[in-house]
């Protein structure tokens, strides 16, 4: 007898709105990139900390984001092979895996999310942002396209505080040596009240991105500021801040989000409206993309919602106040790569992730630790026990990886997270009992 | 000059090598009151701002192969490198209870991000990191690493509780240049006659700079070049080569004699740079700070932790060493999960195959024990380019 097998579909996964409007972004800017040598467009390579935006934009230059194309292919699971390809051309085993999925891929022909090669950059704007890493990987990718490679460096917010010294740094950098190369690689002269209006419109999407943020305050939180998180900070982060566009998705945002406050409701999930909020969490670290969807399911599936993250500032930090100034362009500019979260020291972290934890009436802490990120990871371990012992709140430790699948164990990861639910659980009825006594 | 044979002089160096306990420090400082000590972590900070405060430089290099790890283990995951929890456990054991200051330069994201822990860990400690430019101009990168040495200074004067006069400070380079003359004369020599300077006596014998006053130091090295030169040390068939990586996390010095041991001579190396960071003399005439800043920018050395904005000239440093040395092959020798070392060990490698320079890799951690393997690798590297080199 014959068998026959039916398939089964996948099931549809449910989308926002606004997830929608992203995904339409993403893709025309993609189609961008790929037309950009048959329709005369140049394009500058950055970093997501220390992204200008704003300031390519003014050199009218399409912005490539290696990062953004290493958690496209890893979302789309196609980093693993990637990373072995460039560790076969003899990367180490021990770096970092965004930079070998780039490497990966270049070698692979460069081919983009959308299926389209890929340009090779005109310019490499090294900002050397919260990460020494970048340092590296823009010498490798300098290597390859041996194209005018622009340094901007951030000096590392040791001590808790910009200096005059760091900003007169940056500045300096900026008017004496970014500015020039990129009016000599565009041809575009540069216009300062060009970045001015950008600036301000970068402030106004900053307004609507801290509302939808801070919204994780309230109970049931309407956002998971982590997997969601992912998405929201997709054009802040990326070649939208600064454009209407950005103020478009992050107005439409908002209102979403007010729609689901005004319903009682939480975050929407891949598998529709999360049921009831039973943990909330604050998340440091970023996330895995290879296994995306089922990470995040661990973690709906059980009532967990992520209330606030600190990898949600890794390109920019607002929710403190800082917003883009258009009144001192080339100052802001500056400040706002100081301001980024692998930029700040370990005891501003800890005292992010402190605040969050209280501001956000949080159940404890989660630390997600890549292996290959040593930016974010050195020194977690000590942030662990630090924010465990100012807030009293249970903090748990995991240990994934960016886009090298090689480094998620499902079964471990889920393990440790229903281990710590339980353990929120217990905390929590034994707190009632000392209550109730 | 003393009457110390080079058996006597590497003894000593190596009893300063395997004392955990900094006792030469601690002695120093307790010989007078008031005296301070600094530590400081790889790869470079101008000591002699230190030792114009009148304090002593002390390099911190994590604990080697001779300390056990209880404590620091638990500050970090397995995919950190060894350097930083030793480190950590030098200093909750106490075995830097002495030391009034720890300087964390910018180097990778690891040492970076220490320099917040240890002020967590030891908030009664000055700590600070010291943030160097990656950009080389004067008026951009150089003002802003001269600010840089300036609040350095006017930390060190507020520990120090008196003011640091700028005739100190060129009294301090003088002594520093002389040092690094030294030192740069104990590397010609090894390069000219490596088997009158064995890799693992160098090692040792540059590496008790980091403890000793410089002075100290650098009439050990006289000494010993003396003593050396005086004997007669047979001379064996190795080849000669260029090590390069180990410029934070060390190797065991079983490492180093392995290399050694497999038919190697070490004709140069990365190996403790702050003894030679910068090339030439500095001036003694001007502003002192100024003059470290233009070094600093102009005449220091190239390594994985530095930004090399040329393209053509990335990597040459090492080809010219291979060139002025008469090396004949280079060894990656990169601390495990080492940032810096492994993403630019590609890149150098493209760069000697365009040369024509062969090249071997592995990797190491500070607790290495098993020799065999590297031997093994070495010494056919060895006999490769004997076998097989062009002459």
């Amino acid at each position: 007898m014959k068998i026959t097998t039916t398939r089964t579909q996948p099931k549809e996964v449910l989308k926002d709105a606004s997830m929608m409007k992203q995904k339409e972004m993403m893709a025309t800017h993609y189609d961008r990139l790929a037309n950009a040598e048959a329709n005369g467009d140049k394009v500058a390579s950055t970093f997501v900390p220390g992204n200008l935006n704003e300031l390519i934009m003014c050199f009218d230059l399409v912005n490539n984001l290696p990062e953004v194309n290493a958690i496209q292919s890893g979302l789309r699971r196609q980093s693993g092979a990637y990373v072995m390809e460039a560790e076969k051309a003899g990367h180490s085993e021990d770096v970092c895996t965004y930079v070998k999925s780039d490497i990966g891929m270049m070698a692979k022909g460069n081919i983009g999310p959308n299926g389209k090669k890929l340009p090779d950059p005109d310019v490499l704007l090294l900002s050397y942002t919260g990460c020494f890493t970048f340092m590296k990987w823009f010498e490798l990718l300098r290597e390859q396209y041996k194209c005018e490679t622009i340094f901007l460096q951030t000096p590392y917010m040791a001590d808790g505080k910009i200096t005059p010294n760091m900003i007169e740094y940056m500045v300096k950098q900026l008017k004496e040596d970014v500015i020039p190369k990129l009016e000599k690689v565009s041809g575009v002269k540069f216009d300062i009240d060009r970045l001015r209006e950008y600036l301000k419109k970068s402030a106004k999407a900053e307004d609507d991105l801290v509302y939808i943020l801070q919204s994780g305050k309230r109970k049931p939180s309407p956002i998971d500021a982590y997997f969601g998180g992912i998405y929201y900070i997709g054009p802040i982060f990326g070649a939208f801040r600064g454009t209407d566009d950005a103020i478009d998705y992050y107005g439409f945002l908002r209102e979403e989000v007010d729609q689901r406050i005004a319903g009682g409701l939480g975050p929407v999930t891949p598998d529709g409206p999360m049921g009831e909020e039973r943990y909330r969490l604050v998340v440091e670290g970023p996330p895995n993309y290879t296994n995306f969807r089922q990470f995040w399911k661990m973690f709906y599936e059980e009532g967990a919602v992520v209330v606030a993250s600190s990898y949600t500032k890794v390109g920019g930090t607002y929710d403190f106040g800082f917003r883009h100034d258009p009144d001192r362009p080339l100052e802001t500019l500056a400040e706002y790569c100081l301001g980024v979260y692998t930029n700040r020291s370990l005891p501003m972290r800890v005292e992010m992730l402190t605040n969050y934890v209280n501001e956000y009436e949080a159940d404890g802490l989660l630390i997600n630790s890549i292996k290959s990120c040593n930016s974010f990871s050195a020194g977690q371990l000590l942030i662990m026990r630090e924010v465990e012992k100012r807030t009293g709140k249970p903090a748990a430790f995991i240990e994934t990886d960016l886009v090298d699948p090689r480094y998620f164990s499902a079964a471990n990861v889920k393990n440790r997270l229903e281990s710590y639910f339980q353990m929120v659980e217990q905390k929590r009825s034994g707190a009632k009992k000392g209550v109730a006594a | 000059m003393s009457e110390q044979t080079s058996t006597d002089i590497v003894e000593r160096c190596q009893t300063l090598y395997e004392d955990l306990n900094f006792s030469a420090a601690r002695q120093w400082k307790d010989a007078e009151a008031g005296r301070k000590v600094i530590g400081y972590m790889p790869v470079y900070i101008p000591r002699e701002i230190i030792h114009a405060a009148g304090m002593l430089p002390l390099g911190v290099l994590g604990g080697g192969d001779q300390l056990e790890v209880i404590h620091g283990d638990a500050y970090y995951q397995s995919y950190i490198c060894r350097i930083p929890r030793s480190t950590i456990e030098l200093g909750v054991s106490g075995r830097l209870d002495f030391v009034d200051g720890m300087l964390f330069p910018s180097i990778c994201d690891v040492i970076r991000n220490l320099s917040g822990m240890w002020k967590m860990m030891f908030p009664g400690v000055y700590a600070k990191y010291f943030d160097v430019p990656q950009t080389y101009e004067d008026e951009i990168g150089g003002k802003f690493y001269k600010q840089e040495m300036a609040e350095l200074l006017r930390d060190l004067e507020e520990l120090a509780g008196r003011k640091v006069s700028e005739a100190s400070l060129r009294k301090s380079i003088q002594v520093y240049n002389v040092n690094r003359q030294m030192v740069r004369k104990l590397y010609a020599l090894r390069a000219q006659k490596p088997w009158q300077v064995p890799a693992a006596e160098a090692y040792l014998v540059l590496r008790a700079g980091l403890v000793l006053p410089v002075e100290e130091h650098t009439t050990l090295i006289e000494d010993y070049l003396a003593a050396v030169e005086a004997e007669n040390r047979p001379i064996r068939d190795n080849c000669r080569v260029i090590v390069t990586g180990m410029f934070c996390e060390q190797p065991p010095l079983n490492l180093i004699k392995s290399l050694e041991l497999s038919g190697c001579y070490v004709v140069d190396d990365d190996l403790l740079l702050i003894t030679r960071w910068l090339i030439g003399d500095v001036p003694l005439d001007g502003d002192p700070l100024h003059n470290l800043s233009q070094a600093f920018l102009h005449q220091s050395e190239c390594t994985a932790a530095k930004y090399q904005p040329n393209l053509e000239e990335k990597g040459q440093y090492l080809v010219r060493a291979v060139q002025r040395t008469g090396a004949e092959g280079v060894i990656f020798a990169s601390p495990s999960f080492c940032d810096p070392a492994l993403l630019d060990r590609p890149m150098l490698q493209n760069i000697l195959k365009a040369a024509g320079i062969p090249y071997i890799a592995f990797k190491y951690a500070e607790n290495s024990g098993q020799m065999q393997p590297i031997r093994e690798q070495a010494g056919t590297f060895a006999d490769s380019i004997k076998l097989w080199s062009a002459a």
